[in-house]
């Protein structure tokens, strides 16, 4: 057994409050500052009393902001879709193409895979500014450019090689007595993978998933430089709210708020999967 | 149902050789051992022939007709393996049910096979646990359960009772012969256990570095073993062996190895003044009176009781121990008493010292088949 003195106990306590306020701070300073009006937020000192309002969450939701020098229009909600078209689509295909590939990678040691598993795990290394220009170019030249299936295409940079390389691992854990019985039992080899090896690799599939969601969700250049307004995500969005009558923090802390909520909700959802240690107990040893 | 039969099988993981020109033949519904070291490519063996593995060269034939080519879903094979398999994200019921859901059999056929078994297997109470729920024992017998569900028409046991405690290894030892007789499949039951081996198999196919060194009946290898690899693999304790030569003595042929004369059994004339490693099994080393024809003086240096025998580790007076294997009780040979040994002439069994094999004894007028020298 593994004791802890008391004072042990209270030191981690107070670190571990240290830490919990250091990251939650300033998204409970974000979600007071949604509720606030511009004037209420530049106060000096500022504080933490205040008559909270709605009218940031409206004009965000309405798309019309009224500024000192007249009615803004705001694309924040279709901003807010193009973001979850563009992670949605991007994870999905991802997952679709990896997960069989990470299996392969996993299983099959064939001429040249280690080479082709890191050439894609390298296009995560290379700065995105790189490939940029070129890109823009080509997408112009065969019509991709500022298109769904473009920036898709794109975001598989970010999302399918995070995929591939984390399922691989869980795939490598799962041990294939565990697939040979299955095939032995009588199955094929499809059944086999997606009845035994996917359900066995969830934990891994779901982290992989997570993160990549997130990856895309939060993708600003690419969006930025191949997308115009009515197919850009909310990261690129968001510049529209630094108006010629100053920066509308109000706005922006809503659009933050209404922006996390969904990796938020993601992340609890795959929390369950995340924690099943499925493979417990599986294989002696 | 089948017969089954490896046609000079070699496989390979890349420069190493694991199976080396493996030939076995297995009747229809017959119990086969496959006993050997670890490493010596039992295992590998069993994949071949539930097609996890494909040989480099060689055929496996099932009921006379190859099998490579068939995928291992369709080869009516049932498995249980060492390490048990099982699906940890189903329960104990549905790992069980796999072969059958596998042959489409309706919900009342699968929940009837699944209970079955289990009832005979006395895993009826736990069906609806997880793997990880289940003790050592119920996993080996889920595992078990799931390999004979379906009949299958081959039966590869990987070493079933490696991983579980010694009570219950002694409890299936006794329950697999019939249950397995019960199911009617052509067996294979690989383990690492010379006893297990015996027990359980009809024959035994015992390998060695990735070559099978003798294929028979326990008795044959245990009393004629084919070589010295495959006599010292059988017996606790192990077979006594000795370096010497075959000379002509006083009435037959014996062994001289140092000081010690061995009467040897008739049929040894031949091999006069050949090479020899005599080995003898402790249970036929006896005590007998001083001038006894053969009689070798020695001294007991330890005693091991084993079960309802006694091992004794006795020392010659020219530096030489063997051991003795008898029965408990009888003549009381403390630790430190000197007395004379001789060993069973007729159980002395001889093998050429530069290649290691038997050399059978050659009766006069006859020659029988299972004494004939081992190839």
């Amino acid at each position: 057994m593994h004791h802890t003195s008391t004072g042990e106990r209270i030191l981690r306590g107070v670190l571990i409050s240290l830490a919990l306020i250091f990251f939650l701070f300033p998204i409970f300073w974000i979600l007071l500052m949604s509720f606030q009006t511009n004037a209420q937020i530049l106060r000096i000192p500022p504080s933490i009393v205040f008559t909270p309002t709605l009218d940031n969450y409206v004009s965000l939701i309405t798309g019309e902001l009224k500024t000192a020098s007249g009615v803004l229009k705001l694309a924040f909600m279709q901003n807010l879709l193009n973001s979850l078209i563009l992670s949605v689509a991007s994870v999905a295909l991802s997952l679709v193409l990896a997960v069989p590939a990470a299996y392969a990678f996993a299983r099959y040691k064939f001429r040249f895979s280690e080479d082709i598993a890191f050439t894609l795990l390298s296009f995560k290394f290379a700065p995105p500014l790189l490939v940029l220009l070129p890109l823009t170019i080509y997408f112009q030249q065969i019509g991709l450019a500022n298109t769904y299936v473009g920036l898709i295409w794109v975001y598989q940079l970010i999302t399918l090689p995070l995929i591939l390389w984390i399922v691989r691992g869980y795939f490598e854990d799962i041990s294939p007595d565990i697939e040979h019985a299955y095939r032995i039992a009588g199955h094929s080899w499809l059944r086999s993978f997606l009845k035994i090896s996917v359900p066995l690799a969830m934990p891994g599939i779901a982290a992989a998933a997570l993160l990549s969601f997130i990856f895309a969700w939060n993708n600003f250049v690419f969006a930025l430089v191949l997308a115009s307004a009515d197919k850009q995500p909310v990261t690129v969005g968001a510049l529209a709210f630094v108006t010629a009558s100053g920066i509308q923090y109000g706005q922006i802390a809503a659009a933050v708020v209404i922006s996390i909520a969904p990796t938020l909700a993601l992340a609890l959802f795959a929390q369950r999967y995340l924690v099943e240690g499925l493979s417990l107990g599986a294989v002696k040893g | 149902m089948a017969s089954l039969a490896l046609d000079h099988v070699t496989k390979r993981y890349g420069r190493e050789t694991v199976l080396d020109d493996v030939s076995l033949s297995v009747a229809d519904g017959e119990i086969v051992s496959i006993f050997g070291p670890s490493g010596a490519g039992k295992t590998v063996l069993l994949r071949l022939i539930a097609g996890m593995a494909e040989p480099e060269e060689g055929a496996i034939l099932v009921d006379g007709s190859d099998v490579i080519d068939v995928a291992p879903e369709q080869r009516s094979v049932g498995m249980a393996f060492q390490n048990f398999a099982l699906f940890p994200h189903m329960s104990a019921f549905d790992n069980i049910a796999s072969p059958l859901v596998a042959r489409r059999l309706g919900r009342d056929g699968i929940e009837d096979g699944v209970q079955k078994i289990a009832r005979l297997l006395k895993i009826d109470h736990v069906l609806g646990h997880a793997p990880r729920a289940l003790s050592n024992g119920q996993k080996q017998r889920t595992a078990l359960a799931r390999a004979l569900v379906a009949a299958p028409k081959i039966l590869l046991l990987d070493d079933p009772l490696r991983n579980v405690d010694a009570k219950l290894r002694f409890e299936m030892r006794l329950e697999l012969p019939r249950l397995l007789e019960r199911f009617g499949s052509t067996v294979l039951y690989v383990t690492q256990d010379y006893r297990e081996a015996m027990a359980l198999g009809r024959r035994i196919a015992v390998l060695v570095h990735g070559r099978i060194a003798q294929f028979g009946t326990p008795d044959e290898i245990y009393d004629r073993p084919a070589n010295v690899e495959v006599a010292e693999l059988f017996g606790d304790p192990g077979i006594n062996l000795f370096e010497g030569h075959v000379e002509a003595g006083r009435s037959g042929m014996v062994a001289a190895v140092g000081g010690m004369r061995l009467p040897l059994a008739p049929g040894f004339e031949r091999i006069a003044g050949r090479s020899v490693t005599i080995g003898v099994r402790p249970e036929h080393v006896g005590f007998a009176a001083a001038g006894t024809e053969g009689a070798v003086a020695a001294r007991v240096a330890a005693l091991l009781p084993l079960n309802d025998r006694m091992v004794r580790l006795l020392v010659t007076e020219d530096g030489r121990e063997l051991y003795t294997s008898r029965e408990a009780g009888g003549a009381a040979m403390e630790e430190g008493a000197r007395g004379h040994v001789v060993a069973d002439p007729a159980a002395i069994v001889v093998f050429d010292r530069e290649t290691g094999r038997r050399i059978a004894p050659r009766s006069a007028g006859f020659a029988s088949p299972a004494l004939q020298e081992n190839p």
